[in-house]
């Protein structure tokens, strides 16, 4: 069963080798599907992973129970995919109708709790960003995550007037990111200095990078040390 | 900007005072700055400046493999350390797709109750000091000092324990592991007392946080506070109740709810929270289950490209991951909810209309830690 | 002679007791106070289970020697746009007046420090409250926030209390008769029991009210440093911040001394009238010679040959102490010792026991905010010490004009002014039920209070 997946990575490293038979029992469609991905970054694994030859359990599948099902009815064609990944749902929606879909989430979903706000760089995707909200639901104690794909240079409607958490999180977002959002009361920086110049969370910036001027005039030394 | 004009009217119509509590000050609890606007005595808005202790954890997340990750997350709330482990190893995991084995959780969940009395214990000490009770802190630290002997013993660190691994543990229980753990459980029912005696019916604590920090329950969830905070403000809600991980479902433990949502309740919440981790504690050791304490996951980890998002209880709220895996040994992108950072928006709604010294009980309320709040 | 020179000796004749009290005031008290921060220091570890200063010197006993050094070699720091001259003058003004106004007190019934003043206690109280100076200035010239908000606080706070003081001292005064310290103690002598028997409200409210005076805990919001760093000490170092600390010391000394002398009975023995009683005569000697005992029994258990030394010394030295006082009960030439050295023991006896409540307080109890504070002054205890005037200026009505027994009448007084107190907390309990149900007052809504 291993050996299938082995054959047009071996002249690759032996470490995939090793991977796949240390880990083979539980783990075995792990190592198919990690197989080929030494060779190559993934261009777009937003989209759910093509099912592997033989696999017992998948990753990601499609998801279409009730409650994408109300979306769906709801919004349409805003809703652009739906997807269960290790048996965590998420819906990746339009930017334009975020503020409606956040707002029927909050109201008519009760997902009263924006638990986390985040983004992700894809710098190879046109859309390069994924704004990333979980969001959960007290009363039915359940969590659902909205991936909302952005270009550079795109902003997102602010969240606040529908969960008031979102006011520090949409400015993390913006200082580790770039991402501006319409309606913020406060859009600034929040833990990086405000003169500082860079977005760190994106992949093209790199990790030793430093606001070299910054550092030299505000700290008085050469950046590095 | 017209709120800055209408905001200037104050009492006697002088000017407002900006207070500035710096980076440097006995009560923040770590480098935090607070922008107080002050009309005499009273807060009318307060303003935080934060990242002083910002050091790109999540920048470093993507250039580390999975296992060399792991102490770096020790070091963001660093008083609560065991639990940062714990989020992280288990949302690997469920990355991974692999369970951890029955006696490494149970050895987990003590570790992570016993930690989440000594962070309970530090809030307590530091919370008093602020206030002025001048000896809780001393006797806190000293049963954080037992606390921590136990986690010398089983990890050779006290603060930054890096004390599980992905799949489940590297250390076995020590031989005489149980038998410290009844020992300090025994004994700390009696110290609570003495903190108990020394502060919950003294008319001095309780005029100085009763109606102090006032937050109600819908304010808490829009806000997104957790933790003690949220169920001070009366909302019954315990992730290690509500989706139960580790092996937390196996043990009875009561949530303790506060009614007022203010800072004395808040401090009830957390003594009580204190007896109730004692007594997961005291059931977790009767019976250990024996067997493996690491699940087969390899020396190299490589998950499958996806993403996973896990939560915990930590001491101090809400502590999430979120964990994006592109099928390399480095993650793509790691995101850590901090509950701190989270709690700490709610002081501005907290402190209005209170006077300066009680926004020092307030930001002690919050139990708040920087490492975490700036990551 | 040359006139100049014979004045000058007159004035050295006439004077010469205050000059010499006045030079050993100065040269004594701050090492007094020196030691009472380290028994602080130590109490407080004590009842935080640790040890306390312990390296410099055998159980840390020179450690005031250390902390007098550095700070007298530390560097003078001025803030830069503080005002030199009243920065200078405000520790000065501080300590001096916590000095002086020692001089009139009397530690046994011959042992006054500088003279025994016909108005001595009205001197030491007045003299002592001039300390407020002090901290105003202070805090005005340092030219900054904390400082400011600090001095006002501590300002407000002190002349609040001090109202109470009085008050409290008056109902003492009522029962004494005179302002003069000697004969206060002797008038406890002549009633035959102390006078916080006779009006304990009166001591209660001059405890909590001589609590706030100085500063301490709970009452210490200006100098808390968790909330203003310290107050108006914060631009002070060096020796400057020592003169208000000893200042601060000085002071608690001093208000320990007029609630022994006005209401702790002074110099007199528990009983000093009660002739069966009369064996307490031998507890000077015997409490001293207990303390050295203990001193030998711990000499074997010391972990360090120069430790053991050092206990067997300081054994002696109690030892010592105890023939000293024991030696005039029995040997009868010298009998008219024992009132002058037994005095001075138990007056420094109760004077310790006071600070000692002081310092227990400080560890025990959180602070007071300082609306609270003020609250507490104005409302309750000022209240509480006009009615106690009242109560005992009517019991000794009733005793001189209607004939009714001391006891009796005090003790319906005092249950009335009780009473009266328990209306008063009552009557604070539903103003602050009140006030918390009414939400603290909400800030003008235009600002969006969920802005960063």
């Amino acid at each position: 069963m291993a050996d299938e997946p082995k054959a047009p990575q071996s002249p690759e490293s032996p470490k995939p080798d090793s991977a796949g038979a240390t880990s083979a029992p539980p783990a075995a469609p792990a190592s198919a599907e990690a197989a080929p991905s030494p060779a190559v970054k993934p261009a777009a694994p937003a989209r759910p992973a093509p099912p592997p030859p033989k696999p017992p359990v998948l990753m990601q599948i499609p998801l279409d129970n009730d409650l994408t099902k109300r979306y769906r009815e709801q919004f349409g064609a805003a809703i652009l995919d739906a997807v269960e990944d290790r048996k965590q749902p998420y819906l990746v929606i339009a930017a334009a109708q975020l503020a409606e879909i956040a707002q029927y989430s909050r109201d008519v979903e009760k997902f009263d709790l924006l638990e986390d706000y985040t983004a992700v760089d894809w710098p190879r995707r046109e859309k390069r960003f994924d704004l990333i909200a979980i969001l959960y639901s007290f009363p039915h104690n359940m969590r659902l995550r909205l991936k909302i794909p952005l270009a550079d240079g795109e902003t997102a409607a602010s969240l606040v007037e529908i969960w008031p958490t979102a006011n520090w999180l949409e400015r993390e977002i913006f200082d580790m990111f770039g991402i501006s959002f319409n309606g913020h009361p406060d859009m600034k920086r929040i833990l990086l200095p405000e003169e500082w110049q860079g977005h760190p969370l994106r992949k093209d910036y790199d990790i030793l990078q430093q606001d070299t001027a910054w550092v030299r005039e505000n700290l008085g030394i050469e950046s590095g040390q | 900007m017209q709120d800055d004009a209408a905001q200037k009217q104050t009492l006697l119509g002088a000017d407002e005072l900006v207070l500035n509590m710096g980076p440097q000050h006995p009560s923040t609890h770590g480098v935090l700055r607070v922008k107080l606007k002050l009309d005499g005595e009273r807060v009318r808005g307060t303003e935080c400046v934060i990242g002083y202790l910002h050091r790109g954890v999540e920048k470093i997340a993507e250039n580390r493999t999975y296992q060399q990750f792991a102490p770096y997350v020790d070091r963001m709330d660093y008083v609560a350390a065991v639990s940062n482990g714990l989020g992280y190893c288990e949302a690997v995991e469920k990355l991974l797709n692999v369970e951890a084995p029955p006696r490494a959780k149970v050895i987990r969940t003590i570790m992570t109750e016993l930690q989440r009395i000594a962070s309970h214990l530090i809030w307590l000490g530091t919370h008093a000091l602020d206030i002025g009770a001048l000896t809780p802190l001393f006797y806190c630290l000293r049963e954080r000092e037992e606390i921590l002997k136990i986690f010398e013993k089983y990890c050779g660190a006290r603060l930054t324990t890096h004390a599980f691994r992905i799949g489940g543990l590297q250390y076995e229980a020590y031989d005489s592991f149980e038998k410290d753990v009844e020992r300090f459980c025994k004994d700390f029912e009696r110290r609570i007392q003495e903190y108990v005696d020394l502060l919950t019916g003294n008319s001095i604590w309780i005029g100085r946080t009763r109606n102090v920090g006032v937050l109600n329950a819908e304010d808490c969830i829009a806000l997104g506070a957790s933790g003690p905070v949220l169920r001070a403000s009366g909302v019954k809600w315990d992730l290690r109740k509500a989706q139960p991980y580790a092996a937390y479902d196996q043990y009875t433990f009561e949530i303790p709810v506060g009614t007022n949502g203010d800072t004395y309740d808040r401090y009830m919440v957390r003594m009580e929270e204190m007896r109730q981790s004692r007594l997961i504690c005291l059931q977790a050791i009767e019976n250990i289950p024996a067997g493996p304490i690491l699940g087969k996951v390899g020396k190299v980890l490589k998950p499958p490209a996806g993403e996973i998002y896990h939560s915990i209880e930590a001491p101090k709220g809400i502590l999430g991951y979120y964990i994006v895996s592109d099928g390399t040994t480095q993650p793509y992108r790691v995101r850590i909810r901090p509950p701190s950072f989270i709690n700490l928006q709610a002081l501005d709604k907290m402190a209005r209309g209170h006077l300066v010294a009680d926004v020092v009980a307030i930001i002690g309320t919050l139990d708040i830690v920087l490492g975490e709040v700036d990551r | 002679m040359h006139p100049n020179l014979h004045a000058l000796l007159v004035f050295l004749q006439t004077w010469w007791v205050e000059l010499v009290s006045a030079v050993v005031i100065v040269a004594v008290v701050p090492l007094i106070t020196g030691y009472l921060v380290l028994m602080e220091r130590k109490l407080m570890a004590d009842m935080q289970a640790r040890l306390g200063p312990m390296r410099v010197g055998p159980h840390g006993l020179l450690q005031p020697i250390a902390d007098a050094v550095k700070l007298l070699i530390k560097e003078d720091i001025i803030p830069d746009n503080a005002d030199k001259f009243v920065f200078w003058l405000a520790p000065v003004v501080s300590m001096t007046a916590a000095l002086t106004s020692m001089g009139a007190i009397a530690f046994g019934p011959s042992f006054e420090v500088a003279r025994d003043i016909n108005v001595g206690l009205l001197f030491v109280i007045g003299v002592s409250s001039l300390g407020l100076f002090g901290i105003v200035l202070g805090g005005w010239a340092s030219n900054s926030h904390y400082s400011i908000m600090g001095a006002l606080r501590s300002t407000a706070q002190l002349v609040s209390y001090e109202t109470a003081a009085g008050l409290a001292l008056v109902s003492g005064l009522l029962l004494a008769g005179t302002l003069k310290i000697r004969a206060i103690v002797e008038a406890q002598q002549h009633f035959g029991v102390w006078f916080v028997f006779l009006a304990p409200v009166a001591f209660f409210i001059y405890v909590v009210a001589s609590i706030a005076e100085t500063n301490r805990a709970p009452f210490d919001l200006p100098e808390a440093e968790s909330e203003l760093v310290a107050g108006y000490m914060t631009e002070y170092s060096g020796f400057r911040w020592a003169c208000y600390f000893l200042g601060e010391y000085a002071n608690m000394i001093v208000v320990g001394a007029v609630a022994t002398t006005l209401f702790l009975g002074g110099w007199l023995r528990p009983f000093p009238n009660v002739h069966w009683m009369n064996w307490l005569d031998a507890l000077p000697a015997l409490f001293t010679a207990a303390v050295g005992a203990y001193c030998v029994y711990r000499a074997g258990k010391q972990p360090a040959r120069v430790q053991t030394w050092f206990m067997w010394g300081v054994a002696l030295a109690c030892f010592a102490v105890a023939l000293i006082l024991a030696v005039p009960l029995v040997v009868a030439p010298l009998k008219f010792m024992v009132p002058g050295l037994h005095g001075a023991f138990w007056f420094l006896l109760k004077i310790s026991a006071y600070i000692y409540l002081f310092m227990w307080l400080r560890f025990t109890l959180p602070r007071y905010r300082f609306d609270q504070l003020m609250h507490l002054g104005w409302y309750i205890l000022i209240p509480l010490a006009i009615m106690n005037v009242l109560g005992v200026g009517v019991a000794m009505i009733l005793e001189m004009e209607y004939g009714w027994n001391r006891w009796l009448a005090l003790v319906v007084t005092t249950a009335f002014t009780l009473a009266a107190a328990l209306f008063l907390l009552r009557l604070n309990d539903k103003r602050v039920a009140a006030a918390s149900s009414a939400a603290p007052p909400e800030a003008p809504s235009t600002e969006d209070s969920y802005a960063g």
